[in-house]
């Protein structure tokens, strides 16, 4: 049992996480037909208030259950992991380390509590956190997909949209690393 | 109750996910700067997993474990809006340093700030919805 909970606790490396990761296309497809993307759940949740009478919120709901559920479960992976296994993160590359050091960024854990905190939330990085939420919602319904449905499901059908989504994703990353994080943090 | 299965898929994949650090923002904000080689391998290994199991399906033709087939119907290409949609995500997973997946396991690990970012991605797919039929697609 000890050991189980050590293996579950120390960090894995790329190779044994990645795969894994990627073994969900084939689960979700062989055990229910279901191509799987995280960000459609948005979409769902403004459709189920009932809020808009445009076309894009008007449909059978009943049929995307699953992936609310799916969603759900994904946050007790959240509450498992971090209150129960209360897992550790592997160490970050030299580089990455010295960058959080000139910006006097703890890097312990997942999350840069000394950053994303409440009290900080009517200051830049509110703005920050304010605004990359409008632009993963209104990117993902553009683009049709985020990192689970194109990077994960769409690249492992061999889809050219999702190749390209892709691209776009990491041309907005690099933009918004390079032109905003670095010059806020 | 047939759904349930979908809870139990959701933890698993939000448990691997965890463990690839794909949730961790400094991995995220290290993977843009081209600091480590660890989230590239990561979402690699996932998509050649992904994409030869996919192969493997193809080619025997397998049906679901209820015999019926599988769609392996990809997404419509569509250029325009796969790009500037791609572009704007890409920018928003940037400077939160998570994408939606770990937007729910933060929420679940209890930092309950991603509330947040989760609502604007509400409001932001609500405008998408709404201005849909203007923008270029």
């Amino acid at each position: 049992m000890d050991t189980i909970l050590y293996i579950l606790k120390e960090p894995w490396p790329w190779y044994v996480s990645g795969p894994l990761v990627g073994l969900i296309v084939p689960i979700l497809l062989l055990s229910s037909n279901k191509q799987f993307g995280v960000s459609s759940v948005f979409r769902h949740v403004c459709t189920a208030t009932k809020l808009s009478k445009k076309s894009y919120f008007q449909y059978d709901l009943k049929k995307e259950y699953w992936s609310l559920l799916f969603v759900l479960g994904i946050v007790i992976a959240g509450v498992f992991a971090f209150h129960l296994i209360e897992v550790l993160p592997g160490e970050l590359s030299k580089d990455a380390q010295v960058y959080y050091q000139s910006k006097n960024i703890e890097f312990t854990g997942y999350f840069p509590i000394g950053l994303y905190r409440w009290d900080t939330l009517f200051s830049v990085f509110g703005l920050v956190l304010a605004a990359g939420g409008v632009f993963i919602g209104f990117g993902t319904r553009y683009a049709n997909g985020c990192t689970s449905g194109h990077a994960i499901t769409g690249l492992s059908l061999l889809s050219l949209g999702s190749l390209i989504a892709v691209i776009g994703f990491f041309i907005g990353g690099l933009i918004g690393t390079f032109l905003i994080l670095d010059n806020i943090l | 109750m047939k759904q349930l299965k979908f809870i139990l898929f959701g933890s698993f994949f939000g448990f691997v996910l965890i463990k690839s650090e794909a949730v961790s923002w400094y991995r995220i904000v290290e993977m843009f700067h081209f600091q480590s080689f660890h989230m590239f391998g990561v979402i690699g290994s996932a998509v050649a997993v992904g994409a030869i199991s996919v192969l493997i399906i193809k080619q025997l033709n397998t049906t679901t474990f209820k015999n019926k087939p599988i769609n392996l119907d990809k997404k419509p290409l569509m250029v325009t809006s796969n790009l500037l949609g791609g572009i704007i995500f890409g920018l928003g997973w940037s400077i939160v340093g998570a994408c939606p997946a770990p937007l729910f396991i933060h929420f679940g690990a209890g930092n309950y700030i991603i509330l947040i970012p989760i609502i604007f991605a509400l409001i932001g797919t609500f405008v998408y919805g709404s201005i849909k039929d203007k923008l270029p697609h």
